[in-house]
């Protein structure tokens, strides 16, 4: 059942429609991460689930109950919402020690003390923080103000907890430790999580579901491996993992590029749509391309670049660059060789689909 | 290594040589002697007889009415700045901007000058306000007596309570808005986030706005000599002045003097000591971040009087006095209302165009702040170079004696030049220009070292090796890449300098002789000798030079931004 409920929710700034008509539902205890490049409107979102922005259209509901709604002309403070919230740049009081920081919220609640005992000492346990409790947050390094972040937002025991890209003001292998507490406290304490990032691989990682934002508009939402491997149109293939797209002619027979004509992949034919528009972009991962001596599309290999474990091709096929990856130990063509090119699971879009880049 | 880093004395040596040369004799001789002559008496050191000026009645009372005004001011100035400085960053008041922009006018106001209105318009029997109370509304004495310690600490509160404005406002500007949004979400109302994160966040930002004030009212000598002189309430300052002015250069005076200058120099380096203290233990990390603006507290009901309130309050020190100053220095004699048969022009024409006194008095604060300005510029350029970028030892004495002056009172400064500089060591300046202009520079090369080290730290040394590994000479990389960077430091130094002196007081009041008024003794001994129209007049005409010194430099500034 829907936990979180956000209905035609919009949102401008000026003349700029920062979040259109969007409608989202996130279930009890699952994680949901909000992709895409800055400005699509995926913080703005967060923000008036949170409750700091007002609404200029639809409503927000949490259970039961309306938290936002622009008809009601209705809007639960912030501080009312009982929701947990992890900022990028930390947001720890330096003035108050790692202790007072967490307990903070329980503080305002004017819980007993012991209970604000109790509770502050279990968030600072399960975020490892127990042995710096009595010291200031400014002596520890960014994965630790992060940590304090989280236990001051876990101390309220939230239904829900925002988290606003916690992790990008983090050193790289900061990073990918504390994605798995991140996981591991909502395993244990149960918490929706809306999750705002730019970071692909972090949204694949943490969460059950992704939503891909494109100026305020919604362009998919999925599991993961859904998004990343039925990409809904050009923009969410291209921001999501490695890409290469080559525009081609369509014809009901079968495609052409460069003057060769060429039948339809193997399980991969276009809507009838695209095709009536006789142009489309073939669109292929670069680990999803074959090379092969006879046959295939055919194309020149420019460049051949090793990465380590993989080697980078650049091969020209018509008047486009395909990008193709392989592991080292498959044999390949070298630079100047001809070669042909095997899609094995091509996706086609209609050419003028927006690109991210 | 090359050979000329083993020279034991290149040109690094010589440049630094000839910096401490001139800061020791600007700076460190005149500061010594003040120390000198107050604990050497006879060929002795002598604590006893110290001990003995700081029992005299009028020694402790000056020192007591100094803590009690400085006090009084840093308390109201402080309340009086951080509530503005909260009301037009954290709160939806209407015209926030221009709010902002009009709270900071009072800084280009001399105090003196406004402490000249109130007067004007507050004293007990003449004031104009106090009259209209009186004789026309019926009430049975004045309204408020401007003549007292809440009068004074009233005006000066008018007057120094920007420099909290200016940093607390600029904290919570800069102040990452999720510090307070993870407050809220953590469930706390606007109110109980104001006193529990805002403000202890900014708190180093007061302290040290409020350490400011402090400073300065302490070392203030125009306001309490204008409204303190009827009731005899008088501070170190302007007991330093009268002894040194009274006496005719008696030992004893000169000596009671140095004692207390070197009361003042004490706990001015106490307060000093202070604010570094509170900047160094306050460096909280928090400014950060991509920044959504901060949430405002809707004011609802109270926003259009919190508006009147502010509008009240710049009229009232502002708009109020300035009009008061310019009316008055229109008036035929002091005293008549303000019908437009007693306005006259012929007040500004007569200190403008005929009367040597004035017209000197313009010619001289202009000459003065201009070469002033000049000569520490350049000085401050060579010293704050070897400062910052030779790697010569000792420059941290170096950068101690320059600034030095930045703490000293201005009354301890013209003490100690005078003590320097009349004769005792076979120079004798006293009386002319160029004691005021020994003075000046002392008294401003901090704001210079200041403005120049800034800009100097700006310009990598990798810069100037880039310039060098370019082909060209150490004197061409100076001339092609480092002056043309620093040059916007130096221009901020120049009108630091200028602007502050044109409206001098403090320093010039102990050094003026006959011919060598400058403004603001100009304005003050005219208004002592009851000359209180002229006064106004000078007055009105030094605020029109100080406002349009103050938009030339705006516009100086914003074309370097701008470019």
């Amino acid at each position: 059942m829907a936990y979180i409920q956000l209905n035609q929710v919009t949102k401008r700034f000026g003349s700029v429609t920062a979040v259109d008509r969007m409608d989202l539902e996130i279930a009890h205890g699952e994680c949901l991460a909000m992709l895409g490049p800055s400005g699509c409107g995926k913080t703005t979102t967060l923000r008036m689930v949170a409750g700091f922005e007002d609404l200029d259209d639809g409503e927000i509901r949490v259970g039961e109950r309306i938290i936002s709604s622009k008809a009601k002309r209705y809007y639960l403070p912030p501080e009312q919402r009982n929701f947990g919230m992890v900022f990028q740049a930390f947001a720890v009081w330096p003035h108050l020690t790692v202790y007072e920081n967490v307990a903070f919220p329980l503080r305002i609640r004017n819980l007993p003390r012991a209970e604000i005992h109790a509770r502050t000492e279990e968030a600072l346990k399960h975020t490892n923080l127990l042995s710096v409790a009595q010291g200031s947050p400014d002596d520890l390094s960014g994965g630790g103000k992060q940590r304090v972040a989280l236990a001051r937002a876990l101390a309220i025991r939230p239904d829900v907890m925002l988290l606003d890209e916690p992790l990008s003001s983090l050193d790289p292998h900061f990073r990918e430790e504390m994605r798995f507490e991140i996981k591991d406290l909502q395993r244990r304490f149960g918490f929706s999580i809306l999750y705002v990032t730019h970071d692909q691989s972090e949204a694949m990682a943490l969460s059950d579901r992704i939503l891909v934002m494109r100026s305020g508009v919604v362009q998919q939402i999925g599991t993961p491996l859904e998004v990343y491997s039925n990409p809904a149109n050009r923009f969410v293939f291209e921001f999501i993992g490695l890409s290469c797209f080559i525009e081609a002619g369509l014809s009901p027979e079968g495609f052409h590029l460069g003057g060769t004509r060429y039948p339809w992949p193997e399980g991969a034919t276009p809507s009838g749509e695209v095709i009536a528009a006789g142009k489309g972009l073939l669109a292929a991962r670069p680990t999803e391309i074959d090379f092969q001596a006879e046959g295939g599309i055919r194309g020149e290999v420019l460049r051949k670049v090793y990465l380590g474990e993989t080697i980078d091709y650049r091969v020209r096929v018509a008047d486009t660059e395909v990008r193709i990856q392989k592991t080292r130990r498959t044999p390949g063509p070298s630079v100047g060789d001809h070669c042909g090119l095997r899609f094995t699971r091509p996706h086609w879009y209609p050419a003028n689909q927006a690109s991210s880049a | 290594m090359n050979t000329r880093t083993q020279s034991r004395f290149g040109t690094p040596e010589l440049l630094f040589m000839l910096s401490v040369g001139v800061l020791i004799v600007v700076v460190a001789f005149p500061m010594l002697l003040i120390f000198f002559n107050a604990f050497w008496v006879d060929g002795h050191f002598n604590v006893a007889d110290v001990v003995r000026v700081l029992q005299r009645k009028e020694t402790y009372e000056a020192l007591l009415n100094s803590l009690i005004l400085s006090g009084g001011v840093t308390v109201t100035g402080t309340i009086v700045g951080t509530f503005f400085a909260w009301l037009v960053t954290r709160t939806d008041l209407p015209f926030k901007k221009t709010m902002k922009l009009l709270f900071l006018v009072p800084f280009m106001l001399p105090a003196f000058i406004g402490a000249l209105a109130w007067k004007m318009l507050l004293s007990p029997r003449a004031g104009y306000i106090n009259r209209l109370f009186m004789d026309v509304l019926g009430f049975d004495g004045p309204l408020f007596d401007i003549y007292s310690y809440a009068g004074i600490i009233l005006v000066e509160t008018m007057y120094l309570f920007p420099f909290v404005f200016i940093q607390v406002s600029g904290a919570l500007e800069r102040m990452d808005p999720t510090l307070e949004e993870s407050a809220r979400i953590s469930g706390a109302d606007l109110f109980t986030i104001t006193r529990k994160i805002t403000i202890p966040l900014v708190l180093p930002s007061i302290l040290s706005g409020a350490l400011l004030i402090m400073l300065y009212s302490m070392a203030h000598f125009g306001t309490v000599a204008v409204l303190g002189v009827e009731t005899g309430i008088y501070n170190i300052p302007v007991l330093i002045y009268e002894k040194i002015h009274q006496s005719a250069g008696s030992f004893d005076s000169i000596r009671t003097a140095t004692v207390l200058a070197t009361v003042l120099v004490l706990t001015a380096a106490l307060i000093m000591w202070m604010q570094n203290r509170v900047l160094a233990k306050g460096k909280y990390q928090i400014i950060a971040g991509k920044s959504f603006r901060p949430t405002e507290l809707k004011l609802r009901g109270l926003r259009i009087p919190m508006l009147i309130l502010c509008i009240v309050y710049i009229g009232l020190t502002i708009v109020l006095p300035t009009v008061t100053i310019f009316l008055v220095g229109g008036l035929k004699t002091y005293g008549l209302s303000f019908t437009l048969e007693n306005l006259t022009w012929a007040n500004y024409n007569h200190i403008l165009f005929e009367w040597d006194l004035t017209r000197d008095s313009i010619w001289n604060s202009i000459s003065l702040g201009l070469a002033s300005a000049l000569i520490t510029m350049f000085a401050g350029v060579i010293i704050s170079y070897v400062i910052v970028k030779m790697k010569v030892r000792g420059k941290g004495f170096l950068e101690f004696l320059g600034m030095l002056p930045f703490s000293v009172p201005g009354s301890v400064i013209a003490l100690g030049v005078i003590l320097a500089w009349s004769g005792k060591f076979g120079i004798n300046i006293y009386n002319t220009v160029w004691i005021i202009l020994v003075a000046y520079i002392a008294r401003y090369m901090a704001f210079s070292l200041k403005a120049n080290s800034a800009a100097l730290e700006q310009v990598h040394d990798s810069l100037v090796e880039a310039a060098r590994a370019s082909g060209a000479s150490m004197a061409q990389a100076l001339r092609d890449v480092v002056v043309p960077l620093v040059r916007p430091g130096m221009v901020a130094a120049f009108f630091l300098i200028f602007l502050p002196a044109l409206r001098e007081l403090t320093v010039s009041v102990l050094l003026y002789g006959p011919t060598t008024r400058t403004i603001g003794v100009a304005i003050y001994t005219l208004n002592e000798d009851g000359e209180t129209v002229y006064s106004a007049a000078l007055a009105g005409i030094a605020l029109i030079i100080i406002v349009l010194g103050e938009v030339l430099i705006k516009r100086l500034v914003t074309q370097k931004n701008g470019a």
